[in-house]
């Protein structure tokens, strides 16, 4: 019995590294970059209309700047547990440090994101203009977090 | 036995008088000085050279986000702290103040700083200050720059020391330096056409691009033969990439210099975040400039 056990035991520890969720299958990491996707999948409606790159639409801009509208306001926060930091899951995440050091900072510059997206969900729909005004906004408050708490390639 | 320690004492006075003259700092040439004279300086070409030499990247105060309003972008307090493997470099204050800054500075002395990296004391400014590049700066763009320099505001704040380890403490020193990495020669020799010749200028004379896009050798140099082909980020962790990106079209370079979004829309971040604060504001063609002497390197073949 007692060497059966310790049988089991052997083989579920030498099992362990196979079954072990590799670093960067995080739930916290993929949830981050599978919202950091969908901002990219709906700012690339906004922004190719801006450039000019695909013809105005104003009902399909408006449901873009209402998912961003949304996706702001998804409780993100509890994305970001203490230690998903690129220092401490390096190649998983280009998550500073930094952010950690600074978390209300952080969280402020979430809620100029969230301001962002909903000036821009209140121009989206207007017209051509009023998109491309709402754009450099919405961009700087992107890069609000990303200048300081993103780490280079 | 006397005569070998008189030997050697001679050696070293030779060796000492030779480094004192190969680390002389560099003047002006007059030609130089009588164009920069000559030059009717405008301060709105000169704010134009302003942002695309990206003067507020390193001298606005730290804290200054690259999307804050252009009043805060112009206020050239330092302060900004640069690590590097030769010490911690603070950018000092630039601004119009008469003794935290260079208020009292004087055309020549403002170009000699910028294109030789020579203080108007005659010391050597460390390379964290980009004046290899600048070096290639024509004279009218300085002169129009310091026109425009002169508008912006006064700051008291006093600038903060350098924090560097022996011997990188000794400025002479760097004359050495600079022997082996000021050149006024362009990395792409020729230029094919003059949208190519005019983004050239931007990218290697001001935009000061390679500071980062291009590795270093073991002494701080710019490896120019691995020129703007990426390298590990100067300033913090991570790698800076090579340019331009692959796959990246014309429209593309110059639609994220202008706005911050990448072709898929991901958003600028890092020190690039400032560099697009400042290159959004160029004239657009200049940015097209850029972008054609970035897809020119790329497709050439010496590079």
């Amino acid at each position: 019995m007692h060497r059966t056990l310790t049988a089991l035991l052997a083989t579920a520890f030498l099992a362990l590294p196979s079954v072990a969720p590799a670093q960067d299958a995080n739930p916290n990491v993929t949830a981050r970059k599978a919202l950091m996707g969908l901002y990219a999948y709906n700012l690339g409606v906004l922004g190719g209309m801006a450039q000019g790159q695909m013809p105005y639409d104003a009902d399909l801009a408006r449901s873009a700047a209402t998912s961003l509208f949304h996706l702001s306001r998804s409780g993100s926060a509890r994305m970001w547990p203490a230690g998903t930091d690129a220092t401490a899951m390096p190649g998983a995440t280009r998550a500073l440090p930094a952010i950690w050091e600074n978390m209300p900072d952080f969280g402020a510059r979430a809620g100029a994101l969230a301001a962002a997206t909903e000036a821009m969900m209140a121009a989206a729909g207007t017209d051509l203009a009023a998109l491309q005004g709402a754009m450099a906004g919405l961009g700087g408050a992107c890069g609000g977090c990303h200048q300081t708490y993103r780490m280079a390639q | 036995m006397r005569r070998l320690a008189a030997a050697i004492v001679g050696a070293g006075l030779v060796g000492l008088a030779g480094f004192w003259v190969l680390t002389r700092p560099a003047d002006l040439p007059a030609a130089t000085l009588s164009l920069l004279a000559s030059h009717p300086a405008d301060a709105a070409r000169g704010e134009a050279v302003f942002w695309a030499a990206g003067c507020a990247s390193c001298h606005a105060a730290p804290g200054v986000a690259a999307s804050a309003p252009v009043d805060q972008r112009v206020i050239l307090a330092g302060g900004r702290r640069f690590a590097s493997p030769f010490g911690t470099f603070t950018a000092p204050n630039v601004s119009m103040h008469p003794t935290a800054g260079i208020g009292t500075w004087t055309l020549a002395q403002f170009a000699r700083a910028l294109l030789l990296g020579v203080s108007p004391e005659g010391a050597h400014y460390y390379p964290a200050f980009p004046y290899t590049t600048y070096a290639h700066a024509t004279a009218a763009d300085v002169a129009d720059l310091w026109a425009f320099w002169q508008g912006l505001p006064a700051i008291d704040t006093p600038s903060q020391p350098h924090e560097l380890g022996f011997p990188f403490t000794l400025r002479r020193g760097l004359g050495l330096w600079k022997l082996l990495n000021l050149t006024d020669e362009f990395v792409m020799a020729e230029a094919s056409d003059p949208v190519i010749e005019r983004g050239r200028y931007l990218v290697e004379a001001l935009g000061h691009c390679g500071e980062c896009h291009t590795s270093r050798d073991a002494l701080g140099g710019l490896r120019r033969d691995n020129w703007l082909a990426g390298g590990p980020n100067p300033a913090g962790e991570g790698r800076i990439p090579a340019v331009p990106p692959q796959g990246w079209g014309a429209s593309d370079i110059a639609n994220y210099l202008q706005s911050g979004f990448t072709p898929s829309f991901d958003v600028v971040g890092g020190e690039m975040a400032d560099v697009v604060a400042n290159i959004g504001r160029i004239a657009p063609e200049d940015r097209a400039a850029i972008a054609a002497y970035l897809l020119a390197l790329r497709s050439s073949p010496s590079l």
